[in-house]
């Protein structure tokens, strides 16, 4: 990967350096903050739908190869072709052929991260086939050579000035830094790309399984024009986006658009029900779908089957203090924030990509808290770190049995009484940590002798003496010494200087009857 | 009179004991009785987020045995004692795990002890200062303690400002600071110039290390006010024969 970012690097410690660096992405990333307050609105004002839709996802997870057979033969029947793909090689080869078959040439594109999961664009342009970005966010990206950096707001890593310099690139003269003025150009700009189609790629929000409707959730409405104008379409589907019922949608859709933008509905939801029957005016001649697995169905029943829950909505990264400032390209992943760094290694088949994701965070919840549909991010994080040590951890552990799916007690507390992730009886909480031995790494070693001397008081008094010694020994110099082993610390912060008595020191003074300890 | 037992967290006894003499001092306020226990050492949360879950139950089984004889813990930390509430069941087995969760079920962060265990809003310190709050994420998230200082804080007379963002984490993370000092700098940064802002003599919370992490920068940057934790604060105003 690391092709189309802002802040290059090897290791995700160098990239987010760059970004801290970077005043520019700094200033843009300050266009985050208004969508700071969307996981709160939901959770304050809408608690009884947040509990729903959490139910909703671990109900069709329950059975997930059920519901995506339920949903293959809505779909079916519909006349959609259904295809399943295993791998982003398979997901790409079906569409090419597909592409190849039906002689097709231009293609329009709404935002959809299974598509950047696949790299379709690059598949599609590799294939002599122009494939434009309709999304406005997608398409700065797009000129720019970019990826994505947040999967709500794709340029939000983007100033102003910097969208109307890489969108002059394409225009006849100079843009104004309006985001009207801007707008408006590529709206146009455009209109010519969606009216010369003749391929329309989308993904899919929801897709329903008793009624094979396929939802599409936009603010610009260029879903709906990628799905009425090209003569074929193709949708790109990640299982996890079944869902059980049509019905379902009255929870599923409020939550996710006042997670992801704070709106009670999007400006544009599309429902798509079918290719177009005779005497319908619009619609693609061909739908197909391709549901896209990459490595998801090997998660249900283990510790991580919780990420599947995931809507994409990105309240998760709005909050997380990590990304709003090092930003999505930082993560060199398709997928960033918090559930990126969760479903990053996860999706990896190779089990290469990703796994130093879970040591950026701060493990303070936010991403917990915002959740809409309850996922445990922070101890996901904390058990991937755990597991990825692990020879092929990747391969999540497998549970012997499946519990049917039950509520915690705290469940039956009222939502607002609920500490942040406790509403769901999670999977990460059920099955034991660390049942798997790990390697013994010179990391481990170090843990180990350290917590088998803390364990025991003597260990702790003797070890914590020698380096109060040492410590008031060496007075305030060290504090900002760069020597390895603190340098870690001391590069950006003073050390703590430790006291000249420890408090059991002090405590055993009092015992002894002094008045003043 | 309730006995309590201190779980004074490594942190503290090591690095800034007078937190814990605080704590001892205000629970005395509040008419406790306050034994430690002197084979406690760590709550093994380090080696827990690090992801070496086997090295973080050694410490975990110790600590669950150590306070097994006690009625209540108290410790000056949403960060432990969350630890204790919510990874101790998951990091032991069996009957380890039943005595994990009756670990939790009698531990409690000192703020929400005093103010919703005790009932004690008024400890009898008088706080004359300008103070601002940061929620440290782990008593916050997983403990819900959120008003119990600004209430113990106020009712000692201290004028409290509202921190913007003072839900926002401020970088430490435990092993975060270490690995990724790059990130965690400047999210001190963020919490130290929002404190400025506020114009607070005080910058209070209940974690000490996460003190310690804004202490730290703020020596290097000179920006924001003092970090300290309220107990050393509320502590600092009780009256002077109150041992």
């Amino acid at each position: 990967m690391s092709h189309g970012v802002v802040t290059p690097g090897d290791s995700i410690r160098e990239r987010a350096a760059n970004a801290i660096d970077d005043p520019v992405l700094q200033q843009a990333m300050r266009n985050l903050d208004v969508r700071l307050p969307t996981a709160r609105i939901v959770a304050d004002h809408l608690p009884g739908l947040k509990d729903r839709a959490a139910a909703l996802r671990r109900e069709t997870l329950a059975d997930l190869p059920g519901w995506l057979d339920r949903a293959e033969a809505a779909l079916t029947a519909l006349g959609v072709h259904v295809h399943r793909a295993e791998t982003p090689e398979d997901a790409r080869r079906i569409i090419l052929a597909i592409a190849s078959e039906e002689h097709l040439t231009r293609a329009v594109k709404s935002k959809s991260m299974a598509t950047e999961e696949i790299d379709l664009v690059d598949a599609l342009e590799g294939a002599g086939i122009e494939a434009v970005e309709t999304d406005l966010g997608e398409y700065i990206v797009q000129v720019a050579g970019e990826r994505p950096s947040h999967m709500i707001v794709p340029a939000i890593h983007k100033t102003l000035e910097q969208i109307a310099d890489v969108l002059e690139t394409r225009a006849d003269g100079p843009l104004p830094a309006d985001s009207e003025g801007l707008t408006a150009w590529a709206r146009d700009h455009l209109r010519a790309r969606f009216l010369a189609a003749d391929l329309g790629v989308t993904g899919a929000n929801f897709v329903a399984a008793d009624t094979g409707t396929i939802v599409l959730v936009t603010n610009e409405g260029n879903g709906d024009l990628c799905t009425i104008i090209p003569r074929v379409q193709i949708a790109v589907v990640p299982v996890e986006k079944v869902i059980a019922r049509f019905a379902d949608l009255a929870t599923l859709l409020p939550l996710l658009t006042m997670s992801a933008t704070g709106q009670r509905i999007s400006n544009y939801v599309t429902m798509i029900n079918g290719p177009r029957r005779e005497g319908e005016i619009d619609g693609p001649e061909v739908l197909h779908v391709v549901l896209l697995d990459h490595g998801r169905t090997r998660l249900v029943g283990t510790a991580y089957e919780d990420m599947l829950a995931c809507i994409r909505c990105g309240a998760c990264l709005n909050v997380c203090p990590v990304f709003r400032r090092i930003s999505g390209h930082a993560y060199d992943a398709v997928y960033s924030g918090p559930m990126g760094k969760v479903l990053t290694p996860l999706l990896s088949l190779a089990g290469t990509e990703g796994r130093d994701l879970p040591e950026a965070s701060t493990l303070c919840g936010a991403c917990t808290e915002a959740c809409p549909v309850e996922i445990p991010l922070a101890d996901l994080l904390v058990r991937l770190r755990a597991d990825l040590r692990r020879p092929g951890a990747v391969d999540p552990l497998p549970s012997p049995s499946r519990p049917a799916v039950s509520s915690r007690g705290s469940r039956s507390r009222s939502p607002a009484a609920r500490l942040p992730g406790e509403g769901f009886d999670s999977r990460v909480w059920r099955l034991p940590l660390a049942s798997r031995p790990a390697p013994w790494t010179r990391r481990r070693v170090a843990f180990t002798v350290w917590a088998r001397i803390w364990a025991r008081p003597d260990g702790y008094r003797v070890s914590t003496r020698a380096a109060r010694i040492a410590s008031l020994a060496l007075g305030r110099r060290w504090t900002r010494w760069s020597l390895p082993g603190i340098r870690a610390w001391t590069e950006t912060r003073d050390g703590p200087l430790p006291a000249g008595h420890s408090f059991r020191s002090r405590w055993d003074k009092r015992e002894r009857g002094a008045q003043r300890w | 009179m309730p006995d309590v037992a201190l779980f004074v967290t490594c942190v503290v006894d090591q690095l800034v004991p007078e937190v814990g003499v605080s704590t001892v001092r205000l629970l005395e306020a509040a008419g406790c009785r306050v034994e430690f226990p002197a084979a406690q050492t760590c709550c093994g949360q380090p080696a827990s987020n690090a992801g070496e879950p086997e090295a973080a139950a050694l410490l975990a089984r110790h600590l669950v045995e150590v306070f097994e004889p006690y009625e209540v813990v108290v410790a000056p930390s949403g960060s432990c004692v969350a630890m204790v509430h919510h990874w101790y069941e998951r990091l032991l087995s069996g009957r380890d795990a039943d005595r994990a969760r009756a670990l939790a079920a009698k531990t409690h962060e000192l703020a929400s002890y005093l103010a919703d265990g005790l009932g004690t809003i008024d400890v009898g310190a008088t706080i004359d200062a300008t103070v601002t709050v940061h929620d440290a994420c782990h008593g916050l998230r997983s403990l819900g303690v959120r008003d119990a200082p600004r209430r113990l804080l106020a009712a000692a007379g201290a004028t409290l400002v509202e921190l913007p963002e003072s839900e926002t984490c401020c970088g430490f993370g435990g092993t975060f600071a270490l690995e990724h000092g790059e990130i965690a700098a400047p999210l001190a940064d963020d919490k130290l110039r929002h404190a400025a802002t506020t114009g607070a003599r005080w910058l209070v919370s209940g974690d000490t290390a996460c003190l310690l992490h804004l202490e730290g920068r703020r020596r290097r940057t000179g920006i924001g006010p003092e970090p300290v934790h309220f107990a050393q604060l509320l502590a600092s105003g009780l009256p002077a024969g109150a041992r």
